[in-house]
Formats: structure tokens, C-alpha cells, sequence
């Protein structure tokens, strides 16, 4: 086997180089939904995180043992669980914030980014890297769920974190609110851009095109 | 022999154990976790009964409480009679476990079922509201309400003014709606049509409607009519049943024809 990789690059490699929403384009579903205010967003990031971390740590610890022919069912047992005591702890804690999520917190339990690194990292390395490398992956969709949260609640609807920071014109201010960065499309606008920007700076991250175009043909020539 | 990790006892064992851990695990934070979260529920529910009536919003969860210890006054119904009981205190009675006891609750026959909740419960807890000034005078009267619409059951809050005609408004504190069509129940802008829209026609019936296609202002019955929600159908139509039914007479009929009579 090649080098083995250093606690910090399993850390931080999913923030910029491997993000798991920029590149591997996984959990998109939810980006799209709890990031129209930051409150939502920073909440799902933290639970997402948790859940990742420690499904990991978990399925890693137990990976010898874990007969190949059950091995998804018991990741799934796995998973569903923590997700099923960090929803009731967010209950117990952040009611109303539980109530704004409401079925997304489950619905972290079908979130690739938490199966897929139970599936191609825990399964094959130990419990402590597999918690770090659950950290990294949580981080980097806590990066873009934030981003996202912060440029569609700021410009969306004026404030951060419901306090207004840019005044809006019908509370008597200057700034005319942009609705449409309230609903879910506007994230897949704001994905690609970053996702743009992001390849644009680390260009290892383009692949390369499926096809190329033919030229241009006009219709008597065909 | 079980040694060989694939073999078919093995797996069952592991299995097995998983599960066991898994459940005792999450059966455990649910235990410990529920006092917690059954005062969460309450708070919600209070703050639900204020925010219908257009008080309490932005409130801490303390002030929330004494608002509602100060200004509401709960009062356990009779719904069949709509006269005041004191059969339970009207505070704690849980009017959903009521109505799924056959001792404390009636089926109802499928075509008064308006709302879809299949049993009615004997008694119900209204909450009037009264003002600020210590008074007693009421200001408004808010009604708990509950029916289903698409996927689940939606419950809530309906508050009435003291003419007991006209809405001061209708919220919905707890639903499993689809969110971003029937969900936008909880729309501020949708729920913001509801106060003013009057709820009776002269021989005391309920009138209310949720239409499609908007209200037309000025049009004959314009008070009485909602707009419905766009690809919605089902939790409009549910939501406009469940207010027929309890305001009909399987609902708070008798107790509203009660305080038109003696006078609230």
C-alpha cells in the first residue's frame, strides 16, 4: 500500500480537494432544502457531521466482524440509529429548530455522504481514522451548507441568523430582498457556481469532457 | 464451524447483536430524553394557542408562559351538551388520548367524520383569551382543532372574536403536510387571509370555503372564502372539512350556540 495518509489529510482533504457535495456531488437533496437560512443549515451541518463521525467509528470498529452478505443492513442499522437519538436529542434541545427540519433530520439516514463513507472508508480502515475521516467528510458539506445559507438567507431575505443585517425596503430600508433565493432552485445555481469557482482554482478537480463537439455543420452541407 | 466469518450462524449472531445494541441504544435516549421533550411539546402548544390569536410572537419560552398563565383561562366543554364540566382538570386533559379510549370518546359514523379522525372525544379544552388590562374581559376565543388532510393529521388552533363569527386566526402547530405545497399551511401569508373571514351565515351554520382560482373581493360571499393553496388540494380541502366539522354540531356547535344565548 502507497503512504499512508496523515490525520490532517484525512481532515481537511474533504473540505477543499474531495468536498463530498463540490465533487462527489453526493447530499445534494438536503443542501438544497435546510439552506435557506443559516440557523437550519448550521443545525443539519453539525447533525450530519455527528452522525457521519460516529457511524463511522462504529462500523469501523466492528468491520472485522461484519459478514459480507449482511454488511449494508448492518450499516444501515447503524446509521439509522444515531440518527434516530440525534433527532430526539435535538428535540429535547433545539425544538423549534427540529420543527423547521422536520423530516430532513431523518432523512439523513438515506444521505449518501453518511453510507458512502461507511461503505468505501470504515469498512477498510481503523475506528479512529474512520471517525476523522467522518469529521472531514461532515466538514466539507458543513462548508457548502453554510455558504449556501449564509448567501441565500443574507440576500434572500436580508438578515443572518434572523438578525437583519442589510435593511429591507419594506421595513424601510434600502435593500429590495431577492425571493427567489428563499426557494430550493436557487441552491443549484449557487452549487454550480461554487462548484466552478472551486475546479476553477484547483484544476486537478476538471474531468475531462465526455465528448467533444462536432463542428459546426449547415444544413445543405448534411 | 462458526469461526469462518461468511457462515450462516455467525451471521445471524452478528445480527442479532447489532440489533440488540442499536435498540437498547436508541430506546435509551428516547427514555431519557423524553421528559425533556414533553415540556418542549407543551411550551409549542401553548405558544401555538397565543399565536393564534396574534400574541406571543418572538416571546422567550418564559414569557410565553406567563403570558399564558396571566391572560388564559382554560375551561373543559361537554361537547355533546356545550355546557362547562369539571369532569378533568382542563389544563392536563389530553383530549387525543380521550379520544382514542372508548370509555371517554364516540365513533363517528362515516359521513358526519367530516375531519376524518374517526372518534370524537367527550370533553375538549377551549381557551378564551382575555385582555390585557386584568379585566376579564374576553378577547378572543380559541378553539383546538384537528383533521386530516393529505398524509397526516393536522392540529391546531382557530381563534374567534368575541362575536364569535369572525376569525382572528387559524394555525396549525403540528402536521406531516408535504413540505412546500400542503406544508404552506404554516405560510404567514396564507394564514394571514384567515382574520376578518367570518365563519357562520345568519341561521348559525358554518360558512367557510377554501376556493380555487381566489376570492373574488367584493363577490357576495367573499367573507366566508379563503384561497386555496396552490397543489394542495387535498390538505385544503381537509383543512376547510375539519373547521365545517368543528365549528357543525358534532363539534363546538353546541357550546358556541350556548354562548350566543347566555352571552360570552
Amino acid at each position: 500500500m502507497a503512504r499512508q495518509a496523515t490525520t490532517r489529510e484525512i481532515l481537511f482533504g474533504p473540505v477543499f480537494d474531495n468536498n463530498p457535495i463540490a465533487l462527489q456531488i453526493l447530499g445534494i437533496c438536503s443542501a438544497l432544502a435546510v439552506t435557506s437560512n443559516l440557523n437550519t443549515a448550521l443545525v443539519m451541518a453539525i447533525a450530519l457531521t455527528a452522525v457521519t463521525a460516529f457511524s463511522n467509528l462504529f462500523i469501523a470498529a466492528i468491520r472485522n466482524q461484519i459478514p459480507s452478505s449482511i454488511r449494508m443492513i448492518v450499516q444501515m442499522v447503524i446509521i439509522a440509529s444515531l440518527v434516530i437519538v440525534v433527532d430526539q436529542i435535538l428535540r429535547a434541545y433545539a425544538f423549534t429548530l427540529a420543527k423547521q427540519l422536520s423530516v430532513f433530520v431523518g432523512l439523513i439516514i438515506t444521505n449518501c455522504i453518511v453510507m458512502g463513507r461507511a461503505e468505501a472508508y470504515a469498512m477498510q480502515n481503523p475506528p479512529w481514522a474512520s471517525f476523522v475521516d467522518g469529521i472531514g467528510n461532515g466538514l466539507g458539506y458543513s462548508l457548502m451548507l453554510v455558504a449556501l445559507g449564509v448567501v441565500r438567507e443574507l440576500l434572500g431575505a436580508g438578515k443572518l441568523m434572523g438578525h437583519e443585517i442589510l435593511p429591507l425596503v419594506k421595513d424601510g430600508g434600502w435593500y429590495e430582498p431577492n425571493g427567489l433565493l428563499l426557494l430550493p432552485p436557487s441552491a443549484f445555481f449557487l452549487i454550480g457556481l461554487f462548484i466552478w469557482a472551486l475546479r476553477a482554482w484547483k484544476k486537478e478537480q476538471q474531468e475531462p469532457a465526455d465528448f467533444t463537439l462536432a463542428p459546426q455543420v449547415r444544413e445543405e452541407k448534411a | 464451524m462458526s469461526g469462518n466469518k461468511e457462515s450462516t450462524a455467525r451471521t445471524l449472531v452478528v445480527a442479532l447483536i447489532v440489533s440488540l445494541v442499536a435498540s437498547i441504544f436508541v430506546a435509551g435516549s428516547a427514555v431519557i430524553l423524553k421528559p425533556v421533550q414533553e415540556e418542549n411539546r407543551l411550551l409549542d402548544r401553548q405558544r401555538g394557542i397565543l399565536a393564534v390569536a396574534g400574541v406571543g410572537a418572538g416571546l422567550s419560552s418564559k414569557e410565553v408562559q406567563e403570558i399564558f398563565a396571566k391572560r388564559i383561562q382554560a375551561e373543559l366543554i361537554d361537547l355533546s351538551t356545550g355546557e362547562k364540566s369539571e369532569a378533568h382538570d382542563p389544563l392536563s386533559f389530553d383530549a387525543l388520548k380521550a379520544a382514542q379510549d372508548p370509555e371517554t370518546s364516540a365513533a363517528l359514523p362515516g359521513k358526519e367524520d367530516l375531519a376524518g379522525i374517526k372518534r370524537r372525544e367527550r370533553f375538549s379544552t377551549v381557551y378564551r383569551l382575555v385582555k390585557e388590562d386584568g379585566g376579564g374581559e374576553l378577547e378572543a376565543l380559541i378553539l383546538p382543532v384537528r383533521g386530516y388532510g393529505l398524509w397526516s393529521t393536522l392540529h391546531g388552533f382557530i381563534a374567534i372574536k368575541p362575536d364569535l363569527n369572525t376569525v382572528l386566526g387559524l394555525g396549525f402547530y403540528q402536521h406531516g403536510e408535504t413540505p412546500g405545497l400542503g406544508g404552506e399551511v404554516d405560510n404567514p401569508k396564507w394564514k394571514g387571509q384567515w382574520p376578518g373571514k367570518t365563519l357562520f351565515d345568519e341561521s348559525g351554520k358554518p360558512n367557510i370555503e377554501i376556493v380555487k382560482g381566489g376570492v373574488q373581493p367584493g363577490g357576495k360571499d367573499a367573507a366566508h372564502q379563503v384561497d386555496a393553496l396552490a397543489g394542495a388540494t387535498l390538505t385544503t380541502n381537509g383543512v376547510n372539512r375539519l373547521l365545517v366539522f368543528w365549528l357543525g354540531e358534532q363539534g363546538f356547535g353546541p357550546y358556541l350556540a350556548r354562548l350566543r344565548q347566555e352571552g360570552i
